[in-house]
């Protein structure tokens, strides 16, 4: 579905910015009504899709991994060169901004998968980029901090608030309202102000259309399950966007438990939140009494975030899609499971959906076959779970 | 045709009557709870015999958006003070009745309050009306209503990217006074006002409306109030003030706030 003029999807979505950015927000909306309509714009962006990220990504079935009898099937998002769906996105707005005139690219990065896949683009197309990153995330993703610097971006360590995504995404707000004019802010999810959750969801889609089409080819049918993890939630609902309209698909979006929904250090947003705005639109945020945004808390930094994109929140309200959560522990488990049963290092992010997908597969049989988005590669994460295993 | 004003907005008269009383008009900004609440209290009251038309008192957020580091500090202190939205609002009724009070918040505190009981408590405690900076004229329909349903001014923003096809809507919905964003960016007192591209945009105002303006972001020195005062009926000085008596409470942060003002009249 397309969101409403107002950028709704049902209740949620909306546009809650400062007037500085109003002009903005106008001007990226009808770029981007007249480039979806434009069928060279959509040509030149598969070109690119296919020789410069890589794509289509295949599907693996796990077969090691997997414990049923039913297949558990992994979307390859982590062959992206980049090493994450994050490119999909940032390539497409990159030569939105390219279409605009705009000169400089801002984003905001949590696990840093984001900055690197901006400062990738920012290099082929020779846009100056300033990435913003908590302090502490910057600590924890120390290669990617390495790996966007080589690349020429700028990276800004943020020690406002929690020093993590939330903090970065309000810096990258703050630095896109003095030099909106020039600049165009990348956002690296389905979150923010309308026009964002739905541009970033159909440059993302691509993931989910891909997987329809290679489950009727290689396995003769849909899936009867569909997984993946949710932060803010782009790989999710790249995934889901082609089998929404196919009632009897399963699908199943996991949130990052943290040490537990009851715990209070928890990143599940719409497991643990309510209903409130946060950067721009109103969806499910982890909240106190009084409104302010609480501290999170996930083992994967791509996570770590205490909201989530409005189109998941009406996904949520509408019964389509099962919001289920993962503790830390878990994930954890799986990402070991996973490197060393199928040789294929998982994101700790696309873990949490690897270890919700093996625990239903058991559940499963006949001709149930079980589709999981590997979002990206963990790479990025050795460091961190090497100093959470010593 | 003003879609807000259903009733008789008394406090909206309140506030823009304060703003045409003296030209220009001194609209102070202080963060309720920083560095207490007593002493945000003196501080209003001291800025307010000092002659200010009205004060702008901050609600502590921890995610201000359209703040600078000064605001975002201040809040974050507050919040560590534990002061919430019904602290602030005791304490623009203990003011009220000595200088019009218009709260400063961002608005998912006033979402969970809920909006009709936020715009009903805040009319109970005496405020004079509210400014939520990240309320777009697209979503503001049924805040403005509910606080003109009791009374209560509501100005709007005019950036400097602001179209005079959508500053006509503002100004139009705007109450008490229009609040002119000197320049790019967010607030504090680091950058200067942009001269030239600010005159063009009163001016554009002024023609396309008759309500009260009044200028913020960056206003911090004398120099600035004497450029732009001919042009307007308020300014507003936030950062700035914050600066002045940062580290300080009781009668020393009061007494700095002062100077300051003084300074800048």
């Amino acid at each position: 579905m397309k969101p409403d003029a107002r950028g709704y999807f049902g209740a949620f979505g909306g546009r809650f910015v400062p007037e500085v950015l109003a002009y903005a927000l106008d001007e990226l909306e009808r770029a981007v009504a007249e480039a979806f309509e434009d069928g060279r714009f959509w040509s030149e962006y598969r070109e690119l899709l296919a020789t410069y990220v890589g794509r289509p990504a295949p599907l693996y079935r796990a077969r090691r991994f997997e414990t049923g009898g039913v297949p558990l099937v992994v979307k390859r998002e982590d062959l992206n060169h980049t090493g994450s769906h994050k490119i999909n996105n940032t390539l497409g707005q990159a030569m939105l901004a390219q279409r605009m005139g705009k000169r400089r690219v801002i984003a905001e990065t949590g696990a840093g998968q984001h900055g690197v896949a901006a400062a990738t683009v920012g290099a082929k197309f020779g846009f100056p980029v300033d990435v913003y990153m908590g302090a502490r995330d910057v600590e924890r993703q120390a290669p990617n901090v390495a790996l966007m610097r080589l690349l020429g971006a700028t990276v800004h360590s943020v020690s406002s608030g929690t020093q993590t995504l939330k903090d970065a995404t309000n810096e990258a707000f703050r630095v896109w309202a003095a030099e909106v004019e020039e600049s165009l802010s990348f956002i690296g999810s389905v979150v923010g102000a309308h026009p964002y959750p739905y541009m970033v969801r159909e440059f993302q889609r691509v993931i989910g259309d891909e997987a329809r089409e290679q489950c009727a080819r290689e396995y003769g049918r849909l899936p009867s399950d569909v997984v993946a993890c949710v932060g803010g939630g782009s790989n999710a609902i790249g995934i889901f966007t082609a089998f929404l309209d196919s009632g009897g698909v399963r699908l199943w979006g996991v949130e990052a438990a943290g040490e537990g929904i009851e715990s209070g250090r928890t990143a599940a947003s719409l497991g643990a939140g309510s209903i409130g705005v946060l950067h721009g639109s109103r969806s499910y945020v982890l909240q106190s009494a009084e409104g302010q945004v609480l501290e999170t808390h996930s083992i994967s930094a791509g996570l770590d975030y205490p909201g989530v994109g409005p189109e998941h929140a009406y996904l949520k309200e509408s019964g389509r899609v099962s919001y289920v959560s993962v503790r830390d522990g878990e994930a954890l488990e799986s990402f070991f499971d996973f490197a060393r049963a199928e040789g294929i290092v998982p994101a700790l992010e696309s873990a949490h959906a690897l270890a919700f997908a093996r625990s239903i597969s058991r559940e499963r049989g006949g001709g149930d076959l079980v589709l999981v988005n590997l979002s990206g590669r963990g790479d990025k994460d050795l460091a961190h779970v090497g100093r959470l295993s010593s | 045709m003003d879609a807000c004003h259903l009733k008789e907005p008394s406090a909206t008269y309140r506030v823009e009557d304060a703003l045409r009383a003296q030209r220009p008009a001194f609209i102070p900004y202080l963060m309720a709870g920083d560095p207490d609440l007593e002493t945000t209290e003196a501080m209003v009251r001291a800025l307010a015999i000092a002659g200010a038309a009205a004060v702008e008192l901050g609600v502590p957020y921890g995610d201000p958006l359209a703040d600078g580091p000064t605001i975002a500090a201040a809040g974050q202190r507050a919040l560590a003070n534990g002061v919430t939205l019904r602290d602030v609002l005791t304490l623009a009724g203990r003011l009220g009745r000595e200088i019009p009070v218009v709260l400063f918040t961002y608005f998912n505190p006033v979402y969970r309050h809920g909006i009709e009981a936020f715009a009903r408590d805040a009319a109970a405690a005496g405020a004079a009306g509210a400014i939520v900076p990240d309320l777009s004229l697209e979503e503001i329909d049924p805040l403005c209503e509910a606080l003109a349903r009791n009374g209560l001014a509501m100005p709007l923003l005019v950036a400097p990217t602001t179209t005079r096809e959508r500053a006509v809507r503002i100004a139009e919905r705007a109450s008490g006074f229009i609040y002119v964003v000197s320049r790019l960016g967010v607030t504090g007192a680091g950058s200067a006002p942009d001269a030239e591209p600010l005159r063009k945009q009163i001016t554009m105002l002024r023609d396309v409306t008759t309500k009260a303006l009044a200028v913020g972001f960056g206003i911090s020195t004398a120099d600035q109030v004497r450029a732009i005062a001919p042009l307007v009926d308020g300014f507003i000085v936030g950062s700035a003030l914050i600066d002045a008596y940062a580290g300080a409470r009781g009668k020393e942060a009061v007494e700095r706030v002062e100077r300051l003002s003084a300074s800048l009249r």
